[in-house]
């Protein structure tokens, strides 16, 4: 089978964030703050995939990412791929694991709770003895789930 | 963290068996003795952005029998927290001036996060719909003091189970000590799920009713009473029909254990008859009084004083106080 066109160009040195459900690529691009880099980003939204039926890219030259940045993703979208790219090509393939803790990831869904009537980072205990995304927030001790909560926008 | 930070009190459901109980054998150190000057030349501020005037007075006799000195405030409206300062900047400032910090807060998680922010030690007073933990401790002083232990008892409480914040931290607090609970609710004010599951992670034993009658008391060693509220109620027809089935009258204690003590963290409207008041197992004025007592220690213990510091304390007091 010929090998398709690259609908995003490549990149020489940096990082690939692949397999992003199109409706999350904006919270994709607020959580690694990508707004605030110098060097070219390259965004593909809402491209055909054979798996995902609808995905986004994004590829970030010369950006380098730690463990505790790419976790973040798991808040919104845990099935990336992750590739480290060095000479145009893959040295490494990541995968992002969901964190213990979420320090000004998400806000508390608690109108009453102190995180959101000072201001001051929130934080939640990601619980891995219930069912998947259960968190507590460490002030008012309400659980939550992620698939309810809200990113904190830092834009 | 500091190590002074350590010793906030934020919620009893962290605490330890051991220090449970040291606690409770402090607080019997200073109901023996609850005159002393063990706190001479400390300020304790007493920050209360929302009223209460029944734990105020209890904390400020507490810090004043033991010869600290008080300051603080009680009425919000007069802090500048109304002219838009942010807590961090209110706990800092009052941190300059004072040793401890106690704190009555109308959000939840307020005394964790002034616990973080504040280079003193913070005792929650009250967050909210959260956490009250020193309620708690006067609650297990007085279950200790009238059945001589916390081990092994039936508790039964009855009310508004859902929305009762003093049953929910008892129930976390008694996990060290293998109870049976008995929970008596409206199912409206049932106990919530995550609190069920709470005793099924820690093996606590517990049953629910929908009756309160003589039978059900009758097995019980504690019964914890709290007020059913009409503005809790979604549904007031349900309200009319259960209003008074929650109310513990003289006669539905003709069976009653004679170890049985009826508490309630007060203030009563009329979900205990006064023809109660009387009985022996009527126990809800004793225990406000052990409030004191607890405060005394839970004070004491903030401010780093060990239990042996207060058995060898030379600042007793002597004269006869009742």
């Amino acid at each position: 089978m010929k090998k398709k066109e690259l609908l995003v160009a490549a990149i020489e040195n940096g990082t690939v964030v692949d397999h992003i459900p199109s409706e999350k690529l904006f919270d994709v691009v607020s959580l690694l703050r990508l707004n605030e880099l110098q060097s070219a980003v390259m965004i593909g939204y809402r491209l055909g995939s054979s798996k995902y039926g609808n995905k986004s890219i994004i590829k970030i030259a010369d950006k380098f990412f730690s463990d505790a940045e790419l976790n973040k993703l798991s808040v919104v979208a845990p099935n990336v791929s992750l590739s480290v790219i060095k000479d145009f090509e893959v040295v490494e393939k990541r995968s992002v694991s969901m964190p213990s803790e979420l320090r000004d990831i998400v806000r508390c869904a608690n109108p009453q709770c102190i995180c959101n009537n000072e201001p001051m980072e929130t934080l939640f205990h990601v619980l891995d003895s219930k069912e998947l995304g259960t968190m507590v927030c460490h002030y008012c001790e309400k659980e939550q789930s992620l698939s309810t909560v809200q990113l904190i926008d830092h834009r | 963290m500091s190590i002074l930070e350590n010793r906030s009190l934020v919620t009893i459901a962290n605490l330890s068996k051991e220090k449970i109980l040291q606690l409770i054998e402090m607080a019997k150190e200073f109901e023996r003795f609850p005159n002393r000057k063990i706190l001479e030349g400390r300020i304790i501020a007493t920050l209360f952005f929302e009223p209460s005037t029944r734990t105020r007075l209890s904390f400020e006799t507490a810090a004043n029998r033991l010869g600290g000195k008080v300051i603080g405030f009680t009425d919000p409206k007069v802090t500048s927290s109304t002219k838009g300062e942010t807590l961090k900047d209110t706990i800092r400032m009052v941190a300059g001036y004072a040793d401890l910090i106690v704190m009555r807060h109308f959000l939840e998680g307020a005394a964790r996060y002034a616990s973080e922010v504040s280079p003193v030690p913070v005792i929650n007073a009250g967050d909210g719909a959260n956490q009250h933990p020193t309620q708690t401790m006067l609650d297990l002083y007085s279950i200790y003091k009238t059945q001589g232990t916390l081990e092994n008892l039936t508790i039964h409480l009855v009310g508004d189970l859902k929305y009762g914040r003093t049953v929910h931290s008892l129930l976390m607090a008694m996990r060290h000590f293998n109870p049976t609970f008995h929970f008596i609710a409206p199912t409206e004010l049932a106990m919530p799920e995550e609190y069920k599951e709470y005793c099924q992670l820690h093996k606590i034993k517990y049953i629910e009713h929908n009756d309160f009658d003589e039978n059900i008391i009758a097995q019980a060693d504690v019964l914890y009473m709290t007020r059913v509220q009409r503005e809790r109620f979604t549904d007031l027809m349900e309200y009319e029909r259960v209003k008074n089935t929650y109310i513990l009258r003289r006669e539905m204690l003709h069976k009653a254990k004679e170890n049985l003590r009826i508490l309630h963290p007060l203030p009563r409207v009329n979900e205990i008859s006064y023809d109660v008041d009387d009985s022996p197992h009527a126990y809800y004025f004793q225990q406000a009084q052990n409030g004191l007592y607890a405060r005394e220690a839970i004070i004491c213990d903030a401010l780093g004083y060990s239990l042996e510091d207060v058995k060898n304390d030379t600042t007793i007091l002597s004269f006869p106080t009742k």
